[in-house]
């Protein structure tokens, strides 16, 4: 039985709340609030209906022809069902949070309509059945956050618009290209197909890898691989929710989701290590990771910090992926997740400390463990995920990922991994040092560069609950990894579905 | 390649009920644009009551075109035969025709009451009648003296309706315009007495039949392509289109550059793929030149300090997606398979292209008359006071840049597709730069309008027709873009 109606209703979900939030006015506060609500709560209920069908085997498809040969296709698989949980879960988060952020600003009609937008074409990259959809809802992506970049309106935020859209468009018209060449060698070609590009090796093998590294290479923009990652420390200037979402989970991964997509479903994993690309892929990635971290020690404000290691982390994702193995494959479907927690919860500080406190550079930040320590304690199991400590979600990323390097005979992949967790430990620990065990404006020294009381607690309860909320999923993710349903498990299935068809 | 525009034999003849319904298609427009001369209409609402007539003859024709395919009439008038033909892209221009004219006669009572133009407004409206009826039998027309008198109908008309806003500039402007429209009719026309002496045929069908290639043919084809493509502002005859949009209404803009144009690019492709079956040189030099279009309108549009001028110069490189495909649509040794994704990709492009134009028009006419500033400048702040007129302008753009899900992506993904398979590379990376460049120069605009440091300062309010009116434009050129079979169906029943 196909419930074609379950992928299309969780994408209108979101469709629909930015097409009621644009036609509602600037002023209706509370309505508009109620909306966005319902709207992530009732996505996430259909997000879970839709993990129940695929892990009873059934896989929910909708779709029709726009022109002879090309379809439109919403699919409800394993590994697209992986990426919808992460991000309507944490749209629910971030829209809590983001109300509480915009309270009082201008333009939040815009900034919610559009937000809704993001999300729906995230929803819409994880359910796209095959490349066409896929681009479709990957140029949707570069569109609707534009506005969100610029929300500011300053002159700082117009100019990080431009350079977004240079890199995005520039990327969106390579992937296009890579698209229309592949459909013009192969017609149509589902992501469920079982047979990979195989058949056209023989004949085909030096367009195969062109086509392949169009594709890499526009999606690689998103997903701020070196040297195409100029966008995002800039895209920073976005207000916090925006970074928070979009830059640590959205659009970033819709890039690193996009190369999983190419490589299992599109060409198998067999046919990419025969063309030689994973390892291409691979040395490509392990430079993004170790440059990634070099440069977020040299920052001294948090946001950007943040930023460069976001460049560095999701690269471990297209590591994993390019490492031929059951093991690899696991560590970089479970980072995908885990990461998108644990970095949302980073930023989530970040805003809260900015907000609260003014602090914007990590020299500013001492003793805020006293002032804030919710929300320090958040940033610091953030923190320590990404280094990669037990028993935080990170460590299990590491763990999968340098076991997948040892199996696929690429030991330097493991160097590669300490490496950067050292690196991790260098730019994550001073500042954790700093909350924690300086003296600061909390003690007495001085004072906060523009402090505000926000709320009853430590700061307002919209900004401190979602923080607070995914630091501890961050934790729970990584303790009760062997429950069924956990990233890990789910992270499992998909990868013996890939392995084992 | 005759049977895509229709130039076959037809199946069935016309019912007693169609000859109605095409002469109401014909003569209504006239009708009521005289009645609007007359009553000068202030509110939308008897605007509205009229087009209903006119859009139902489309829909009729359409039905009757679905159950019978294609149709013909022809008739002796005074010893000349004319002779039309209802086709698949008959059917299709004509219903975009009608519905872009509905949108432009709708948008226009509100324009005309918040800008106050005075005695002279009250002839839009017959000018306007005319020149739909004049676009409508152009689309019909399958002789070559019906389509002369039906492109100069519509010549005259449209210099009229530019010369119409009265001011010194759009004076000059639209008085450049008629000398250049007359000299193109002029060299169309000496093509036309070309082929009736050397061959003695005007009906497009017949002469199908009978041209061979040759010197006469490609003298001809010269001739009518250089008057043709001096009309419908072809890189690089384009000079005039510019300054006749900086000082045109509104509503006369949206239906130029959407409609006026476009019929004299379809005619040129008509009589090409009559003249030259298979000349490999003109319809590559049209590519050639369709690919400085998309450079050089770009760069145009990009460096424009004035929203009409970069709206404006946007279409020449617009039109340049449509010169590009001319060598997969009537060049030698094309395959059956890139030639009809390039012909449905033609006809996307246009359609798309016209739908979206006119909504950007309206828009940015919008947005000038809110802020009373012509210049990007101007629009600082707008994304706070009227962002629905920047959301259309936002949702047109997102087609003219060719981004999905609009029908400008769908039809750019059939024209890459068809050229990827033809090997034509050049071509592939002329309009993936169109894409960059649209962006380039649309972006600008909204630059300008997120600005929040600009000064407030007051706004003239809007008719709310006149923004619905755009924004249905506007989504409409965006839902063709999932649901292109629908028009591309129309394009297949052609040949049965």
């Amino acid at each position: 039985m196909n419930a074609a109606w379950l992928p299309l209703a969780t994408l209108a979900t979101s469709i629909l709340a930015a097409v009621v939030i644009f036609l509602l006015p600037e002023e209706s506060r509370r309505l508009r609030t109620g909306i966005n609500l319902a709207a992530a709560v009732s996505k996430i209920i259909l997000v879970a209906l839709m993990v129940g069908r695929v892990s009873q085997g059934y896989q929910d498809t909708f779709s029709f022809q726009i022109v002879g040969g090309i379809d439109f296709v919403l699919r409800a698989d394993a590994l697209g069902v992986m990426f919808a949980g992460l991000s309507s879960l944490l749209w629910l988060c971030t829209t809590i949070y983001a109300i509480g952020y915009l309270e009082g600003a201008a333009n939040r009609k815009r900034f919610f309509g559009f937000f809704s937008l993001c999300v729906a074409s995230t929803l819409g990259i994880a359910l796209a059945g095959n490349l066409f959809t896929f681009l479709i809802f990957y140029e949707m992506l570069t569109l609707s956050t534009y506005p969100l970049v610029v929300h500011a309106g300053t002159a700082k935020a117009l100019a990080a618009g431009r350079v977004y859209l240079r890199y995005t468009l520039t990327g969106g018209v390579v992937l296009l290209l890579g698209t229309v060449m592949l459909y013009s060698l192969t017609g149509d070609h589902s992501f469920a197909s079982e047979r990979g590009l195989a058949p056209y090796l023989n004949d085909h093998r030096g367009l195969l890898t062109l086509i392949f590294v169009l594709l890499v290479g526009g999606l690689a923009v998103k997903a701020a691989m070196v040297p195409l990652h100029g966008w995002l420390p800039r895209a920073m200037v976005a207000p916090a929710p925006v970074s928070a979402l979009l830059h640590a989970v959205a659009v970033v991964k819709a890039g690193a989701f996009g190369i999983m997509r190419i490589i299992y479903d599109l060409y198998g994993i067999e046919l990419s290590v025969e063309l030689g690309v994973t390892t291409a892929l691979a040395i490509a990635a392990s430079i993004t990771i170790i440059y990634g971290s070099l440069r977020a020690i040299a920052q001294h404000e948090l946001k950007p910090r943040l930023a460069f290691s976001t460049i560095s982390q999701v690269s471990y994702v297209v590591l994993g992926v390019s490492l031929f193995g059951p093991f690899g494959t696991i560590g970089a479907l479970v980072h995908l997740l885990h990461q998108g927690l644990m970095k949302v919860t980073l930023f989530f500080c970040a805003g809260n400390y900015a907000e609260e406190l003014g602090i914007h550079r990590i020299d500013e930040m001492d003793g805020a463990g006293k002032r804030m320590p919710l929300t320090s304690i958040a940033f610091t199991v953030g923190a320590l995920g990404m280094i990669g400590l037990p028993p935080v979600a990170g460590f299990i990323t590491k763990w999968y990922l340098g076991i997948g390097a040892i199996q696929a005979d690429m030991y330097w992949v493991v160097v590669v991994l300490v490496a950067s967790s050292t690196l991790n430990a260098l730019y994550f620990l001073p500042i954790v040092h700093r909350l924690w065990f300086r003296q600061g404006p909390a003690h007495g020294f001085g004072e906060w560069p523009k402090e505000q009381r926000l709320g009853r607690l430590e700061t307002h309860g919209w900004l401190l609950w979602p923080a607070v909320f995914t630091a501890m999923v961050s934790i729970g993710a990584g303790l009760l990894a062997g429950l069924p349903f956990s990233p890990l498990d789910w992270a499992t299935r998909v990868a013996i579905g890939e392995y084992l068809p | 390649m005759t049977w895509r525009f229709g130039l076959t034999e037809a199946t069935f003849e016309p019912l007693w009920l169609t000859h109605w319904v095409l002469a109401a298609t014909l003569a209504l427009p006239i009708l009521f644009g005289l009645l609007g001369a007359l009553f000068s209409p202030r509110r939308t609402l008897p605007v509205a009551l009229v087009c209903v007539p006119i859009l139902l003859t489309g829909v009729l024709l359409l039905m009757e075109y679905q159950q019978a395919g294609l149709l013909r009439w022809q008739w002796q008038v005074a010893g000349v035969t004319v002779s039309l033909r209802l086709g698949g892209v008959s059917i299709l221009m004509l219903l975009v025709t009608q519905w872009v004219g509905a949108a432009a006669a709708l948008y226009t009572p509100g324009h005309l009451r918040l800008t106050n133009p005075g005695k002279q407004a009250r002839w839009l409206w017959p000018l306007m009648g005319v020149l739909i009826s004049a676009l409508s039998l152009i689309w019909l027309a399958a002789d070559l003296l019906t389509l002369y008198a039906a492109l100069e109908l519509m010549g005259l008309a449209a210099v009229g309706m530019l010369l119409l806003s009265g001011k010194p500039a759009a004076l000059q402007a639209g008085m450049r315009y008629l000398l250049l429209a007359l000299v193109g009719s002029l060299a169309y026309l000496l093509g036309v007495a070309l082929i009736l002496g050397y061959w003695g045929q005007l009906n497009l069908q017949a002469l199908a039949e009978v041209v061979e290639p040759g010197p006469v043919a490609w003298i001809a084809a010269a001739l009518i392509g250089a008057g043709l493509a001096l009309k419908a502002a072809l890189f690089p005859l384009h000079g005039w289109l510019t300054p006749v949009h900086e000082s045109a209404w509104t509503p006369v803009s949206a239906l130029h550059a959407a409609l006026v144009v476009k019929a004299s690019l379809f005619i040129l492709l008509m009589l090409w793929n009559i003249l030259l079956p298979s000349s490999l040189f003109a319809p590559r030099f049209v590519a050639w030149l369709g690919m400085l279009a998309i450079v050089w309108g770009g760069l145009v549009a990009w460096r424009s300090d004035s929203l009409k001028t970069l709206v404006a110069s946007s279409t020449v490189a617009q039109l340049g997606y449509l010169m590009v495909a001319f060598p997969l649509i009537i060049g030698p040794d094309i395959p059956p398979l890139p030639k009809a994704l390039a012909w449905e990709g033609f006809w996307l492009q246009l359609i798309g292209h016209a739908l979206a134009k006119a909504a950007m028009f309206m828009a940015a006419g919008n947005l000038i008359l809110a802020t009373g500033e012509s210049s990007l400048k101007g629009l600082a702040g707008t994304s706070r006071r009227l962002p629905l007129s920047l959301l259309i302008f936002g949702l047109a753009s997102v087609t003219l840049m060719g981004l999905p899900p609009s029908s400008g992506f769908t039809a750019k993904w059939l024209l890459l597709q068809a050229m990827v398979m033809t090997q034509q590379w050049v071509a592939v990376v002329a309009l993936l730069m169109g894409t960059l460049l649209t962006a380039a120069y649309v972006f600008r605009v909204f630059r300008y309008s997120f600005d929040e440091t600009a000064p407030r300062h007051h706004y003239q309010p809007l008719a709310p027709s006149m923004d619905l009116v755009a924004l249905a434009l506007a989504l409409a050129a965006f839902a063709l873009g999932l649901l292109a079979h629908l028009p591309l169906a129309l394009l297949q029943g052609g040949g049965v």
